[in-house]
């Protein structure tokens, strides 16, 4: 069993979201360090507040100033805070029911240890230092044992409301392609290239993935094609992409090529000859970069061009 | 307009803490293949096939297409694909067979957390205005329901430490689960849950087929009927919830007639200890019923497969004559948010 492949993969992307006018109202107001609910039609204060009823699923509207302090109705005891959590330091997870709410909240409490929390605790909103219209313009809450503030009653309309707002995510992967991708790869980086035959319909994908998937049955036996083959289709890119080379200018093109052998035809970029004399049929190898660990691109073999015949299949 | 339709095979992986040495096809074609000899059935003999995956497991778009290289999808098959737990597969494909529109199914849920960080990856199925952005991963969340069940009296620590090591020790019993026999609680996760009392993260994959009427009974010794199936779902905001209870569980319970006959079996989807409280209350079992003789998602948790395993494992107990009525129950989302009960019975013997 040879070494298993492995390389990072990162997924990050910041997600613009759009809101409704109760969400708009409810994060504009954080950032004015104002809390607000919303009412239900059987009088009920739902904080945080939401477009619809999730009892009756009504359309509510009815905004509603509630106080930025209020009580623990259950707790989790974080010691080992994550990525993106509150706060960098062991806390609380808390669902807290704020005073003129009949829901709860889920937040962040900062508190010494495990031993200073308990279920119907006072806390009160801490508010973060940067605002911008995000749950996360609290910061966390805290231990409080005053009084509740005078509430003025807050009509629920700010100067500049927020309409959107922007939750990057990142998520880290190790990513491994398992047995059979991992045999092409590994053959790859000896500048050869090996795909899996169906031990039913005899054909050779390449790359090969571990299975027929005309068949579904496993793949095992390996097979070795090229290095030469032939363009079974094409396009001619216009654009630069943020992910291509610098150094691959435009038009150029980028092509189907069945390698000799293969009943697959795999992808790659054709160079060696000017992008509008490239054509179906053309036939091609791989040129190899020093220290590559696969063609950096194809380029024309000088054989004559395949017959249709030969590769109409792998279209 | 009611026909007939049974669980008529059931297959699983070894479920393992990682399978990086497969792909997501390698990993699971065993168990298509598994469930097609069970039955002497080839693709070209089912007339609809449905999976569960998550692609946020694998962190690629669409990967689960590349699952489907295992099923064989030519000629062109009538297939299609839910973004949850293999049970809502299995679901889907209930209702196709209702129809009318098909006599078989093949259904399959696999998943591999290995590659990510699963209590990250979860966060990104919640409400992505007010929750995602604190990344409360699925430990802490099952812990403020654990926290609300100790509030209310309904279990404590030594309960809960309890349900893990009987769990195990009934997981003892089952070659494929990942913990068996004697597992230590450990230290706190999130308080106050610890090691024990959460699921697994592994890697697996499950297979079930289904067929109708008498296709069920040319095809299978004893069926698994499936008399009832429903799911239900609960409003996504935590604090709108009583963590302490699962309505959902008992409507759809309700729905699938498990409160009309006592079951001897049932296979709680639970993949924390706490949950398990929660869901014998909903469904109403008392010590008379046999719960989770295969582990349960505490011996074993390939997420998107394991509350298909849930189904499969009641299925099996009732083709091998173990049981002759199971409940079999699948969750999804934080704190048990969805949920989906089967009842499933054998021919009278």
């Amino acid at each position: 069993m040879p070494e298993v492949l492995t390389a990072p993969l990162v997924v990050e992307f910041p997600f613009t979201r759009s809101l409704g006018p109760v969400q708009s109202a409810f994060l504009t107001g954080l950032r004015e360090r104002v809390v607000l609910g919303v009412k239900t039609a059987d009088g009920r204060t739902l904080v945080p507040p939401v477009e619809y009823d999730p009892v009756t699923a009504e359309e509510i509207r009815d905004l509603i100033e509630v106080a930025p302090i209020g009580t623990v109705t259950t707790w989790a005891w974080n010691p080992a805070p994550r990525r993106g959590q509150p706060l960098g330091t062991p806390f609380a997870w808390v669902l807290v029911r704020l005073d003129g709410a009949d829901t709860a909240l889920l937040h962040a409490l900062d508190a010494p240890g495990p031993d200073a929390v308990h279920t119907g605790m006072r806390v009160r909103v801490r508010w973060a230092q940067e605002r911008s219209g995000a749950i996360t313009d609290i910061a966390c809450f805290e231990p409080y044992e005053g009084d509740p503030p005078e509430l003025a009653g807050h009509s629920g309309r700010f100067e500049n409301m927020v309409t959107g707002i922007v939750a990057p995510a990142r998520l880290d992967y190790v990513y491994s392609p398992g047995r059979a991708q991992s045999g092409y790869i590994n053959a790859l980086s000896d500048r050869r290239t090996v795909g899996e035959r169906c031990p039913s319909c005899r054909k050779v994908y390449v790359p090969p993935r571990g299975a027929c998937p005309t068949c579904g049955v496993a793949t095992a036996e390996q097979a070795e094609v090229g290095p030469r083959g032939t363009v079974t289709t094409y396009c001619i890119v216009n654009i630069k992409a943020a992910h291509t080379a610098s150094d691959i200018e435009v038009p150029y093109v980028y092509a189907h090529i069945a390698l000799d052998g293969a009943d697959l035809a795999l992808h790659g970029r054709i160079g060696g000859i000017p992008y509008d004399q490239v054509r179906m049929g053309l036939r091609v190898e791989p040129v190899w970069t020093a220290g590559a660990r696969y063609p950096d691109h194809y380029r024309p073999t000088g054989e004559p061009d395949a017959p249709y015949e030969t590769y109409k299949e792998l279209l | 307009m009611t026909r007939e339709i049974a669980v008529i095979a059931f297959a699983q992986t070894d479920h393992r803490r990682t399978t990086e040495d497969v792909s997501e096809v390698e990993m699971l074609m065993p168990v298509l293949h598994d469930v097609l000899e069970q039955t002497g059935l080839k693709t070209a003999d089912i007339d609809f096939t449905c999976s569960g995956s998550s692609d946020y497991l694998a962190g690629r778009a669409f990967s689960f297409t590349m699952a489907l290289d295992g099923v064989g999808a030519w000629p062109p098959i009538s297939e299609s694909h839910v973004e949850m737990d293999g049970a809502w597969a299995l679901y889907e494909a209930w209702t196709k067979l209702l129809t009318g529109d098909a006599d078989t199914a093949l259904v399959y849920g696999y998943g591999k957390s290995s590659p990510g960080s699963v209590r990250d990856v979860l966060t990104r199925q919640l409400d992505p205005y007010y929750v995602a952005p604190l990344w409360p991963d699925s430990v802490a969340l099952a812990a403020l329901q654990a926290q609300a069940l100790i509030d209310a009296g309904e279990t404590d620590e030594p309960a809960l430490a309890a349900v893990a090591a009987r769990s195990r020790a009934s997981a003892a019993a089952n070659s494929r689960a990942q913990l068996r026999g004697s597992v230590p609680q450990g230290d706190y996760v999130v308080r106050p849950l610890r090691t024990g009392d959460c699921p697994p993260v592994g890697d697996g994959a499950a297979a079930v087929i289904l067929a109708a009427g008498e296709r069920a009974r040319e095809l299978c010794e004893r069926p698994a009927w499936i008399r009832g199936i429903d799911h239900r779902i609960e409003a996504h905001g935590l604090g709108v919830r009583d963590l302490t209870d699962s309505p959902s569980t008992r409507l759809a319970a309700e729905r699938a007639g498990a409160f009309e006959r006592p079951v001897d079996t049932a296979e709680l989807h639970a993949p924390f200890t706490s949950q398990e409280v929660v869901l014998r209350k909903a469904l109403r079992l008392d010590g008379s019923v046999n719960v989770n003789p295969s582990g349960g998602a505490l011996a074993a948790h390939p997420l998107m497969a394991a509350g298909l395993i849930r189904i499969g494992e009641a299925a099996a107990r009732i083709h091998r004559g173990a049981s002759d009525r199971a409940l079999a129950h699948a969750t999804s989302g934080p704190c048990l948010q969805q949920n989906l009960v089967a009842v499933l019975e054998g021919d009278a013997r």
